[in-house]
């Protein structure tokens, strides 16, 4: 009997039949499976593997003046992102296209950290590249994967620095402002202003993103846009009409003096619309755009001048002989005196009060003045009796009613609050209970002291001087509530106040800033400053006899000369429409104050609009310490 | 010359015909990648390779089984002398760059000499069995076929290449069965392996144990048998973590990746996930032809070798693949009848080796692209690229047309 019988062999036939048939059928059941029944999951796998979304920017809504005249708009640009396969194919693309798009170690860095929060998202390499280098980058497209290159809306501000605090910069959102801001509608890498008007009204500015969907391989590349996917279109922002005079604001950073530090805020005295608004020194918004290179922020932040910093809303500096007009007005307001009362003891120089002479700025005395004749003059003397005869508790109840410690309220952010005593409680916590004396009101009462305003705090005042002695809300955007505010004076106090002020013009302390055509109300201060030459204030409004503008100036150390009432009477004068061809640089004779006020001129914290994340942390500022004040407590 | 045309087997050389056009326009397909590369243009050189294949599969149609019969043992000897060449002189390729699998001279590689040791073996093995005449009854006698497997086995082995010497395991068995062997042997033989599989689990391997020794009592083998195949499957129950241990970390992690592919998706997993997920998305009508996302967009690795499938999966969804199963079990169907058929004993246990041999081909190569089975690099007849198993598989079949073609002159009908 053979093995190979046939009855054996057709049995063993059928076996091996069996399992042919049988694992055929188990197999064809497995893809049946896969193709069949689980389907759907698998083609969503396929989908999710090949299609990579990719944020489409939506533009911001563009900036204009009062007029129209553009402040912000956008301009196409190129940004040039990766998505990557890995982090090691991201660093190896990054080292390949280094030479292209001159990237340093550091550099390449920050891309990969940047592709490490988002890893499904294109990375920015280059968030604002020149035409050449696109063009280079797209011959060289098979060698790089995952390169993206859009067209995306890229933010320009056509007067660069002129405009620089007052709309501020876009740059990515940081991990604290997600943080902050989590009801808007923001991914990570997402541009959000960051100071001025495009942080104040980012969230009406920015818009809403689109998407669109690119086919990728395995190894990143980009093969083709997917027709197929919807693309969800970017919404732009709305547009920001703002109150500001652009022609105004260009002649301010025009005949603002070049190096000084100071600022100019110019203001509808009427509205308290802002017609002006700068600070030198300023920085170039338009270098902030698709991220600040680390030595333009280090050349900023290492500033000892701080040109992030606004100095029309967030430097304090002691009022001086400004304050003399809000005195002046408490005084009228409580009926103690009028335009012609003058005061017992006449100016001789200084005014001895307990154990301590209390000198006036100019030492051979005034003489015997009316008090309109005394806020020309800016006689301090004449002030301390004013003082004294208001009393401490009164004052520091109306300016705390005047709102002289809390911030205007004004449309941009980072505003901080002035300084100014609550009550005498203050100063019991400051020197202790009865260790302190009503000389202190000698020193509230010529603006020097406790007390520390921001520029737009004082031009609030002499808004309040120039219209009817209510409080308009300055704004940028939109008026504010409005406010309850008023120095509850009568029209003829109004009167005789302006005509004072007309008086320090045209024959007192601000001769320089007369002008001809118009009439200019003001007042000049200087602000004490312990750590080298005074401050200069002048702050004035025109035409005075019907205000229409009012325009405020501080300039630190104005070592140069007081340039400060010319450059605001040529400022109204040109708002005015008066000829200003004729600018003479007059000296101006400011007053020389005696109180030996340490006020705080820079607050001791940075403002918080001023960013540290966005730059490598080296660039962290070191040297401020020695700008910054000594505390102020005694 | 064109009357043994006339008389040549149509199924079998229609079906052979059909799977070689069916791999070579699949072939050409996974060329066709959105960034381009080298696979692009390989369906030409699988052109030649089937043109030379064709000349070779005609010679062998035209040499007598008699004459194959007698060349075996040469045939053996000559494959075993070049797979110990390989191991001193080979490199690797492509996926496996770190084993020694190819004939290279110059630089230029040659083939895979273990693509033919497996038709070489089925030839010694069905030279060996024939010659006996009665089918091994005792372990004993099943030491010679387990030597001549043995050695071209090892030889694989250490190139390494776990899925060709698994190849040659399947082909004894089958051989052994076709000669009519007694299923209780081959479960004897087989039991080791069983025995590794389940020391994985120490219960389980106990189970094993009593059963085997159940077995053993039910079968009344020869004590010394029984102790031999027991003391082996000791042997394996301890020597499996010390041989887990030895496999390369890509052996492993393949047998990991098939129990739970999502363990690492992007290294172990990687593979099979990428092949499920082409293979899913094709549906019931595929993508279309020279269209599918995941391999044009190289998700898909291995698309033009291991994982060729994969593309007809995706490109011509589950029509495809059920025309292109049904190719295959024609084929094999076509080879048992051919192999019941053979005028002699060699004869049919040389077609049913072959068989055996595409049998484990394709249902390792298919099962694994829907994860039904664990990753060995093996390729799928007649659509993966490679000239050496397509020269094995076209000698094949010109071995199987000449079996055929002998039966139908002696005297069987058509069917």
């Amino acid at each position: 009997m053979t093995t190979f019988h046939p009855f054996r062999m057709d049995r063993r036939l059928r076996v091996a039949r069996g399992i042919v048939w049988g694992t055929m059928g188990v197999i064809v059941l497995g893809f049946f499976r896969a193709q069949i029944l689980e389907h759907g999951r698998y083609e969503l796998k396929s989908r999710t593997n090949r299609l990579k979304a990719i944020t489409l920017p939506a533009p911001r809504g563009v900036i204009t003046d009062r007029r129209g005249a553009v402040l912000a708009e956008n301009v196409p640009g190129y940004t040039v992102s990766l998505l990557p396969a890995d982090t090691a194919a991201m660093r190896a693309t990054l080292w390949r296209i280094a030479p292209i798009v001159k990237l340093d170690s550091a550099a390449i860095g920050r891309v990969l950290a940047r592709y490490l929060r988002v890893p499904y998202q294109p990375a920015v390499v280059l968030a604002d590249a020149p035409f050449p280098v696109v063009s280079t980058l797209e011959e060289r497209r098979l060698l790089i994967p995952g390169l993206v290159i859009q067209t995306e809306p890229k933010r320009h501000y056509p007067d660069s620095g002129d405009i620089a605090h007052l709309i501020g910069y876009v740059g990515e959102v940081t991990e604290q402002e997600l943080a902050q801001r989590r009801n808007a509608a923001l991914g990570l890498g997402a541009l959000v202003g960051q100071d001025g008007l495009e942080r104040e009204y980012d969230d009406s500015l920015r818009g809403a993103d689109g998407l669109r969907f690119v086919e990728v391989t395995a190894l990143g590349h980009v093969v083709r846009d997917h027709g197929a996917s919807p693309t969800l279109r970017p919404v732009s922002g709305a547009p920001l009409r703002t109150t500001i005079d652009l022609d105004l604001q260009r002649f301010v950073a025009r005949i603002f003096p070049a190096g000084q530090r100071g600022a100019v805020v110019a203001m509808d005295p009427n509205t308290g619309e802002v017609l002006a608004l700068y600070s030198a020194p300023g920085y170039d918004p338009n270098r902030f755009v698709g991220g600040v290179t680390p030595d333009y922020w280090r050349t900023l932040s290492e500033n000892e001048a701080h040109p992030f910093f606004d100095r029309a809303i967030q430097a304090r500096y002691p009022p001086g002989s400004t304050w003399k007009l809000a005195l002046a007005a408490m005084a009228l307001k409580r009926g103690l005196v009028t335009m012609h009362s003058h005061m017992p003891i006449p100016c001789r120089g200084g005014l001895q009060y307990g154990n301590r002479f209390f000198r006036c700025w100019q030492a051979k005395g005034h003489g015997d003045l009316t008090l309109q004749e005394a806020i020309a003059q800016s006689c301090d003397v004449y002030f301390y009796q004013l003082g004294l005869k208001l009393g401490l508790s009164s004052v520091l109840e109306d300016a705390n009613a005047w709102g002289f410690r809390g911030r205007t309220g004004v449309d941009l952010p980072g505003e901080i609050p002035p300084e100014f005593p609550t009550g005498t409680d203050y100063y019991d916590r400051i020197y202790g209970s009865r260790h302190w004396t009503s000389a202190v009101t000698l020193n509230l009462a010529i603006g020097q002291g406790e007390n520390a305003q921001t520029l737009i705090s004082m031009v609030r005042l002499y808004q309040m001087l120039a219209s009817d002695g209510r409080e308009h809300t300055p704004y940028l955007v939109h008026p504010n509530i409005p406010s309850d505010v008023s120095l509850e004076l009568s029209a003829e106090q109004l009167a005789g106040l302006r005509q004072a002020m007309i008086a320090v013009v045209e024959r007192g302390t601000a001769r320089g800033a007369r002008r001809e055509a118009i009439s200019i109300a003001g007042k000049t201060g200087t602000a004490q400053n312990p750590h080298g030459p005074n401050h200069g204030w002048f702050i004035g409004f025109a035409p005075a006899d019907k205000p229409r503008i009012v325009v405020g100036a501080i300039i630190e150390f104005a070592r140069e000369g007081p340039y400060v009432a010319p450059l605001v009477a040529r400022v109204i004068a040109r708002y005015l429409g008066v000829d200003t061809s004729a600018a003479s640089v007059v000296r101006m004779v400011l007053p020389s104050d005696t109180a030996p006020a340490t006020v705080q001129v820079l607050p001791s914290a940075l403002p918080d609009t001023v960013r540290h994340d966005t730059v490598p942390p080296d660039t962290t500022r070191k040297d401020t310490t020695h700008v910054l004040a000594a505390p102020r407590d005694r | 010359m064109f009357s043994r045309l006339r008389e040549i087997d149509k199924p079998l050389i229609s079906v052979a015909l059909a799977l070689a056009a069916y791999g070579l326009a699949t072939l050409y397909s996974a060329g066709q990648t959105d960034v381009p590369t080298a696979v692009a243009t390989i369906w030409v050189r699988q052109l030649v390779w089937l043109a030379l294949g064709a000349v070779a599969a005609a010679l062998v149609f035209r040499t007598s089984p008699r004459l194959l019969e007698w060349a075996s043992p040469y045939a053996y000897g000559a494959i075993v002398l070049l797979l110990m060449i390989t191991l001193v002189i080979g490199t690797g390729a492509g996926t496996a760059a770190g084993s020694k699998s190819w004939i290279a001279i110059g630089g230029h590689r040659l083939g895979q000499p273990a693509e033919l040791g497996k038709l070489a073996v089925i030839l010694m093995l069905a030279r060996w069995i024939a010659d006996r005449r009665e089918p091994p009854a005792t372990l004993r006698e099943l030491v010679y076929p387990g030597v001549i497997m043995g050695i071209p086995f090892v030889l694989v082995m250490l190139q390494p290449d776990l899925g060709s010497a698994i190849v040659f395991v399947t082909i004894l068995f089958a051989m052994l069965f076709w000669a009519g062997t007694k299923p209780q042997l081959l479960i004897l033989l087989a039991s080791p392996a069983i025995g590794l599989i389940l020391a994985f689990s120490t219960i389980a391997w106990g189970a094993w144990i009593v059963l085997l020794f159940g077995l053993l009592l039910w079968w009344r083998s020869y004590v010394w048998e029984g102790l031999a195949v027991m003391m082996a499957n000791v042997l394996m129950g301890v020597v499996a973590f010390p041989f887990w241990r030895h496999l390369a970390p890509y052996q492993q992690n393949r047998l990991l990746a098939f129990l739970n592919p999502e363990v690492d998706p992007r290294a172990t997993g990687w593979h099979v996930i990428q092949s499920k997920v082409a293979v899913g998305s094709g549906g019931f009508l595929g993508e279309g032809f020279t269209l599918g996302s995941q391999k044009r967009l190289a998700f898909l690795p291995a698309q033009h070798t291991d994982f060729i499938f994969s593309v007809v999966g995706e490109e011509l969804g589950f029509v495809g693949v059920v025309v292109a199963l049904t190719l295959f079990l024609a084929l094999l169907l076509v080879l048992l009848r051919i192999a019941r058929r053979a005028t002699d004993s060699y004869s049919s246990l040389c077609v049913f080796g072959i068989a055996g041999l595409l049998f484990t081909h394709i249902v390792e190569n298919v099962g694994m692209t829907v994860n039904l089975l664990p990753i060995t690099g093996i390729p799928l007849p007649f659509f993966s690229y490679g000239g050496s198993f397509l020269l094995a598989c076209s000698l094949a079949m010109g071995i199987a047309l000449r079996v055929a073609w002998e039966s139908r002159q002696s005297g069987y009908a058509e069917l």
